[in-house]
């Protein structure tokens, strides 16, 4: 009964808009769920740098280079906040890693396509996080509030993302023939990925009603997807690219673009982990995971070495 | 081992404000900890001063004891100054 009451006392808290703080009482369905929803969204930060980290020592001056590194060393940062975040409900760093080494966690699937051109750097800098922020600025609203404050950083920190890619394409498309050729390619395989990171149709999407209802989650993915497409196919159109759908029209009544179906059976499998890298981006993880390992044993070593010393001294 | 130690980090952005809660992060001691923080919480000159703190040596409140512990406030309305009356006439005050 009492559980009743306090759960009944949390939604009231959640209707009023209320922040819920790490030490406050709450359902453990609402601890789980954050825990699996920030520690995928930290995995996924983490598992982002690998694609883009693949063109650091290619990129073609020493500008995009930079700029490169900037981005990816964020990425690294807004894993680490998201961690955080998850920490505070309770959970310990190791463990999440392990989960995510083991296969037991998911991160985010676009990261398991590969970046076969300096091209891609671009669409992905312009459409993953593009899409990326247009999933996270709803978040900043999140009740839960040291997600919502980790993710008030992301998005302040993500926008210089989304616009370094969007230039990246851009100079390609007013360059040579060649080049632009290589940007349609990019789009021509990033959009479709692009799409698919909102998430299953609302219809099909397990978690959603629940976490709406809780406000970890505040707009739908189908209506989250809408607005993406909405407004990035004029953004595409400006590049002088063409979006890969030969559905896609706007409609004058609504206001809106419609697109054509998604492959959700593509999703299913890349999720499942039959993706194009998902087995060598584990690798690369677990690899970086191992080779690290004598350098945290050693740090830990040296400070408890130094602690005995100065006691020594006292 | 499992994690290293955690240290909530406190940033003033600014001389003149005072240091602000920021985040937390892992390390092997506090000087790590604060060339990590500068490196993750200071990338756009968000900071000129760090503090860090040993997670562990915090003492918090109880959430489930805030309303005895904040209650006898609510009911001291006498210490805010619009408790009192003061004529319009009388300026400056």
């Amino acid at each position: 009964m009492q559980t009743l009451d306090q759960e009944l006392h949390f939604q009231s808290r959640i209707d009023n808009e209320e922040k819920i703080e790490p030490r406050d009482w709450m359902p453990e369905a609402y601890r789980h769920t954050l825990v699996r929803q920030i520690s995928q969204h930290a995995h996924s930060e983490v598992v982002g740098m690998l694609p883009e980290g693949n063109w650091i020592t290619r990129a073609p001056s020493l500008k995009r280079k930079l700029a490169l590194l900037a981005k990816v060393q964020d990425e690294a940062g807004h894993g680490l906040y998201l961690y955080a975040a998850c920490e505070t409900l309770g959970v310990e760093r190791a463990d999440l890693i392990d989960q995510l080494l083991s296969g037991k966690a998911k991160y985010s699937s676009i990261f398991n396509y590969p970046t076969l051109t300096w091209a891609d750097m671009g669409a992905i800098g312009w459409l993953v996080d593009g899409a990326a922020i247009m999933n996270q600025v709803p978040l900043c609203r999140c009740s839960y509030g040291p997600y919502a404050r980790a993710m008030v950083r992301v998005c302040k920190e993500e926008s210089f993302h989304q616009r370094q890619g969007y230039e990246i394409l851009l100079t390609l498309c007013r360059g040579t023939a060649v080049q632009k050729e290589m940007a349609q390619d990019a789009l021509n395989r990033w959009w479709w990925p692009s799409l698919m990171m909102f998430g299953p149709n609302d219809s099909d999407s397990e978690h959603s009603e629940q976490s709406m209802k809780w406000k970890i989650k505040r707009i739908s993915n189908d209506d989250l997807r809408q607005k993406f497409v909405d407004i990035t196919v004029p953004q595409a159109e400006y590049l002088g690219l063409t979006v890969p759908d030969k559905d896609l029209k706007y409609n004058e009544e609504t206001g809106h673009y419609e697109f054509g179906k998604i492959n959700w059976d593509e999703f299913w499998q890349v999720v499942k982990g039959h993706g194009p890298c998902n087995r060598e981006r584990m690798e690369a993880r677990i690899k970086a995971h191992e080779d690290g390992a004598w350098v945290r044993e050693a740090a830990m070593a040296y400070s408890e070495k130094q602690k005995s010393k100065n006691q020594k001294v006292a | 081992m499992k994690d290293w130690p955690l240290y909530e980090i406190f940033i003033r952005s600014k001389n003149g404000l005072s240091h602000k809660h920021v985040g937390s992060l892992h390390a092997a001691d506090a000087e790590m900890a604060i060339e990590n923080a500068r490196d993750v919480y200071t990338r756009r000159m968000e900071g000129v001063s760090i503090w860090v703190v040993d997670s562990r040596e915090i003492t918090a409140s109880n959430p489930a004891e805030q309303d005895a512990l904040f209650d006898p406030a609510e009911s001291k309305i006498y210490r805010h100054p619009t408790f009192y009356d003061v004529p319009e006439e009388v300026r400056h005050m």
